[in-house]
C-alpha cells in the first residue's frame, strides 16, 4: 500500500506528516523522494545505512567520426550540444539523458557513457525502513533516482509505504505519485496555500489517484484551504494546529509522536482516517 | 568586423536586452560596411540551454565580438571555442553601444554567471 504525501510548495508539512504517519505505522517504509533536499533522515536517524550510486547515460563524442551534420545539435531540445570549429561540444550538466542524439547520429560518432547523478540510501530506524534519494547539486533531473527508490522497495503483503514527495507538481512529483494507492495533500491556511493546493489537486485528479487533504498550521480564524475543500467536496483527513511546541519539536528534527502523547493521538487519529480511506478506495476500485 | 548585440526590439535605437540567451532578437552589425540586420532568437523559448543555442547562432554568423550586459558559463564556453570576444555592454541603445565599441570604450566581460538552471522555482 503506497501512500504519497505531497503539496504545491515546500514547507507545507509533507515531511512532518509522512514521517509521523510512518512512525505511527510501526512496521512501515518511508521513502524520501524530495531528492533535491531530502530531510526525512534527519528525523529518523537511520542506522546501518547502505548506499548505491545512481548513474544516467550521457553522450560521448568521437570527433574523428563526426562529420559535422549537426543532426544531434538540432535534435536536442535542451541544447546540450553545440558544434563549433569542426568540433562537437557536449554539455553534460544540460543533458537530460534521452539518448536521442545517439539515435540520430548517422556516423555513429556518439556513444553512451555513465555519469553519476546522485545516490540512494537505505537504513533502519526502529521498525521503519528509511529510503533516501539524494540528487547531486546542479543535475538536470532527479527522476532516475526516484525510479530507483520506488522500484527497489516492494515489501510483501500489507506493509505501508509512505512516499514523501518533492514540492510542486512538476514531472518529478508525477513520477513519485504515479503508482501511489492514495495521495495525501498537505495544505496551509492561506490564499497562497489554496493556490498551491489547487496545483496538486489538479495533478492527482489528472492521475486519477484517490486523495484527501490534511489541513496544517490551522488557526482559530477562517481557513481558505478548508473552504476550498468544502467547495470542491474534497475529503478532509485531519487538522494539525499551528502550534509552537510542534514547530519546535519539528525544527529540532524530533519525531513529534515519540515525544508527546498529544501529538501521538493527533497523528494516530489521522493515520486511522487515512487507512480507512485507503481501504475504502481499494474496495471501491477493485 | 561583425559584432552582435542582444536587443529588445528590431531597431538601432532599441535598448540592449538584459539577457543574452533569452533576448528576443539579435542585431548583427558590420563595423566596416556599416550594414546591419536582425534575427529572431530561436533560443528564446528553449526549455533549457538557451545560452548555448544563442551562442551557436552567434558563432554561425561569423561574429567576432558580442556586446552583452551578461552571459552564462555555458554560452561563454561556446563563444570562447568559437573565438568570439565578449564585451560588457553599457546601458543605452544598440547604436550607443556600437559607437562605444568602435571608440574602444567597452571592456571585456569577465564575470560569467553560473545560470539559473532548474532554479526558477517549482
Amino acid at each position: 500500500m503506497r501512500i504519497a504525501v505531497l503539496s504545491g510548495k515546500g514547507g507545507t508539512g509533507k515531511t512532518l506528516v509522512s514521517v509521523n504517519l510512518a512512525a505511527i505505522a510501526k512496521a512501515s517504509t518511508y521513502i524520501d523522494c524530495d531528492v533535491e533536499e531530502p530531510n526525512g533522515h534527519l528525523f529518523f536517524k537511520p542506522e546501518g545505512v547502505q548506499e548505491e550510486e545512481i548513474s544516467v547515460k550521457i553522450p560521448k563524442v568521437d570527433n574523428e567520426l563526426c562529420n559535422g551534420c549537426r543532426k544531434c545539435v538540432d535534435f536536442c531540445k535542451f541544447n546540450a550540444l553545440a558544434y563549433i570549429k569542426n568540433k562537437l561540444i557536449v554539455f553534460d550538466d544540460v543533458c537530460h539523458s534521452c539518448g536521442g542524439c545517439i539515435l540520430v547520429c548517422p556516423e555513429r560518432a556518439l556513444t553512451e557513457k555513465e555519469k553519476v547523478i546522485g545516490k540512494v540510501q537505505k537504513g533502519v530506524s526502529g521498525e521503519v525502513t528509511v529510503w533516501t534519494g539524494i540528487l547531486n547539486t546542479g543535475e538536470a533531473t532527479g527522476i532516475p533516482i526516484i525510479q530507483k527508490l520506488l522500484a527497489e522497495d516492494n515489501p510483501q503483503g500489507d506493509q505501508l509505504i509512505f512516499i514523501d514527495c518533492p514540492p510542486g507538481s512538476a514531472c518529478i512529483v508525477m513520477e513519485s505519485i504515479k503508482d501511489a494507492d492514495y495521495c495525501v495533500l498537505v495544505a496551509e491556511p492561506t490564499l497562497f496555500g489554496v493556490h498551491n493546493l489547487n496545483m496538486v489537486y489538479e495533478l492527482v485528479k489528472l492521475f486519477n489517484r484517490p486523495f484527501g487533504v490534511v489541513l496544517n498550521k490551522c488557526l482559530e480564524e477562517d481557513n481558505p484551504a478548508e473552504k476550498f475543500c468544502l467547495e470542491k467536496n474534497i475529503k478532509i483527513l485531519g487538522r494539525i494546529p499551528f502550534d509552537n511546541e510542534l514547530g519546535t519539536l519539528n525544527s529540532n528534527a524530533e519525531i513529534a509522536v515519540d515525544k508527546n502523547e498529544k501529538y501521538r493521538e493527533l497523528f494516530s487519529s489521522l493515520f486511522d482516517t487515512v487507512i480507512k480511506e485507503v481501504h475504502h478506495e481499494t474496495i471501491t476500485n477493485s | 568586423m561583425k559584432i552582435a548585440i542582444p536587443i529588445d526590439e528590431k531597431s538601432l535605437k532599441a535598448n540592449v536586452c538584459v539577457s543574452f540567451g533569452r533576448a528576443p532578437y539579435f542585431l548583427f552589425y558590420n563595423t566596416v560596411t556599416k550594414e546591419s540586420y536582425y534575427l529572431d532568437n530561436t533560443a528564446v523559448a528553449s526549455q533549457g540551454g538557451a545560452g548555448i543555442r544563442a551562442a551557436q547562432v552567434i558563432a554561425d554568423h561569423g561574429v567576432k565580438a558580442l556586446l552583452t550586459p551578461r552571459c552564462g558559463e555555458n554560452a561563454e564556453k561556446v563563444l570562447s571555442d568559437a573565438e568570439v570576444l565578449v564585451y560588457k555592454s553599457i546601458s543605452g541603445t544598440a547604436q550607443e553601444n556600437i559607437d562605444a565599441f568602435i571608440g574602444e570604450q567597452l571592456n571585456l566581460l569577465n564575470d560569467f554567471h553560473a545560470g539559473f538552471h532548474g532554479h526558477r522555482g517549482n
